[in-house]
């Protein structure tokens, strides 16, 4: 972009945390001195994030740039920041917006210029109390201060494990059930009120305020080539402090754990949540926290959580936790989903339980196929491949589980919060 | 243009209608719901699967043009 930015208010680009970086106070004055103002970058600011390499921090780590494109049109469009994080081990897009909400805002406020839309919704889980009064807040002071071209608003979603599904969110923003519908059309096509509507994770917008600021360069000085910048890292689990981080994308798994300080030797790793991938500790600890990386395992990184398995725990039981809890929390509309995943949570359970003669495992070696990808969304696959990956790292404790039967090492990993998922 | 079948998984009540009309390219799970063929389309079997579409009472199954 030709606009000059403050020299004195670009920060160092290889200065980590980014994100989360202290602005000396939680106010608007406080942001914009560190910051800069908001600048105008109008359409020009989508060629800035392609060069940038952002990528969705969503999940999908999609490219945001060609997200931008998609909704560029004859019709105005609406951007939604997505803030609806229902993933139990995440709790990255509450810190980024109870901690640097004028950034996620500015974010919103610029996708929205670039993309010419007229007006901007961000969603943020309902339960999320401490995110929602400070976007509030946020909100109520740039109102004052006339801080953003297009109107914003906050709207606090239901507490489904789907609700941020994109296609869930926008039909819900229209009034229907926060349940997944039937793509295409996608919502770039046909979203909110039926117009095109660009849907950011509330990470991703943050990051896209200090590109707009300070630049592609800036933002790729770290990071790794195909994955540049920053990301924020939940980590929990068997570790004494648990947090969100942020690190360089490609940083070591090891590394990130490391930082947390784990309580014992870690056995494993889920990355990326209930829908993610369980990895051995090792060889994992020695690799990048990037698509590519992570790919050599047949992992991702997701929403980019790490749930530290500990030497005394269970992968296995603490598998069947998990696939209990996405089963019911299933949007119930597509059989493969309301059949399958309770079906897959029975199987796996008799494998944890002592599976003497091999049937429970033979039961979910037949469901796994006939369950993935045959949902209207994806969160039938995220099961099927958390529990491929639970069978190929944990494949010594299935024989031992069938020897020996039920082993008796602390369960309680995974948090498996009781309670039906609300749709509205 | 290659066309293949592809079923909305939200509409569809797992009648079974596609599978006894079709059954070269669809066969039923355990739970009834339709399993379909992901390849294209075999021209010949076109005049099939377009009874099937029609006959699905949720309409549920469509016809849909691949991409490329």
């Amino acid at each position: 972009m030709s606009r000059p930015v403050d020299n004195h208010l670009r920060p160092d680009a290889a200065q980590v945390p980014r994100l989360l970086a202290l602005v000396g106070g939680s106010g608007l004055d406080a942001h914009f001195s560190r910051w800069g103002p908001v600048p105008g970058g109008g359409r020009a600011l989508i060629a800035e994030v392609e060069r940038s390499g952002l990528r969705g921090r969503g999940g999908a780590a999609f490219p945001t740039a060609v997200k931008m494109r998609s909704v560029l049109g004859r019709r105005q469009a609406v951007v939604v920041a997505n803030g609806a994080e229902r993933e139990p081990v995440s709790a990255k897009d509450k810190a980024v917006l109870t901690y640097a909400p004028h950034l996620v805002l500015d974010g919103v406020s610029m996708a929205a210029e670039a993309v010419g839309a007229s007006e901007a919704v961000v969603c943020i889980d309902r339960s999320a109390t401490e995110a929602l009064s400070a976007v509030s807040r946020a909100l109520t002071e740039r109102s004052r201060a006339g801080a953003d071209v297009v109107p914003i608003r906050i709207e606090t979603t239901p507490s489904a494990y789907v609700t941020g599904e994109e296609s869930a969110l926008v039909h819900w923003l229209n009034g229907g059930p926060a349940k997944p519908t039937f793509v295409p059309p996608r919502p770039f096509e046909k979203g909110v009120r039926g117009r095109p509507t660009l849907v950011n994770n509330v990470e991703t917008l943050a990051h896209l305020a200090l590109v707009g600021r300070f630049g592609a360069d800036w933002f790729r000085a770290v990071g790794c080539d195909a994955e540049p910048g920053t990301t924020l890292v939940t980590v929990n689990g068997a570790v004494t402090r648990p947090g969100v981080v942020e690190v360089p994308r490609g940083a070591s798994l090891g590394s990130v754990v490391d930082r947390a300080a784990p309580a014992g030797p870690p056995q494993a790793v889920l990355v990326g949540g209930y829908s993610g991938t369980w990895v051995p500790y090792q060889p994992a600890a020695g690799v990048g926290l990037d698509s590519v990386s992570l790919g050599r395992l047949q992992a991702s990184l997701g929403c980019a959580s790490l749930t530290v398995l500990g030497p005394d725990s269970c992968g296995l039981a603490e598998t069947a936790v998990a696939v209990r809890w996405m089963a019911a929390q299933s949007a119930g509309q597509c059989g493969p989903c309301v059949h399958g995943l309770p079906a897959l949570a029975d199987a796996f359970a008799g494998v944890v339980s002592g599976d003497r003669r091999g049937s429970a495992l033979r039961r979910v070696n037949q469901l796994l196929p006939v369950i993935t990808g045959r949902g209207a969304c994806h969160h039938p696959d995220g099961v099927t491949r958390m529990v491929r990956s639970a069978m190929t790292v944990f494949a010594s404790d299935i024989d031992n589980h069938r020897r020996q039967g039920p082993c008796r090492v602390r369960h309680g990993l995974l948090p498996a919060a009781p309670g039906a998922p609300s749709w509205r | 243009m290659r066309k293949h079948l592809a079923v909305n998984p939200i509409a569809c009540d797992a009648h079974g209608i596609c599978a006894e009309l079709l059954p070269e390219l669809i066969r039923l799970d355990e739970w009834g719901y339709p399993v379909i063929e992901p390849a294209p389309l075999p021209p010949h079997l076109e005049p099939l699967a377009r009874r099937a579409v029609s006959a699905c009472p949720t309409l549920a199954l469509v016809l849909r043009d691949l991409p490329g």
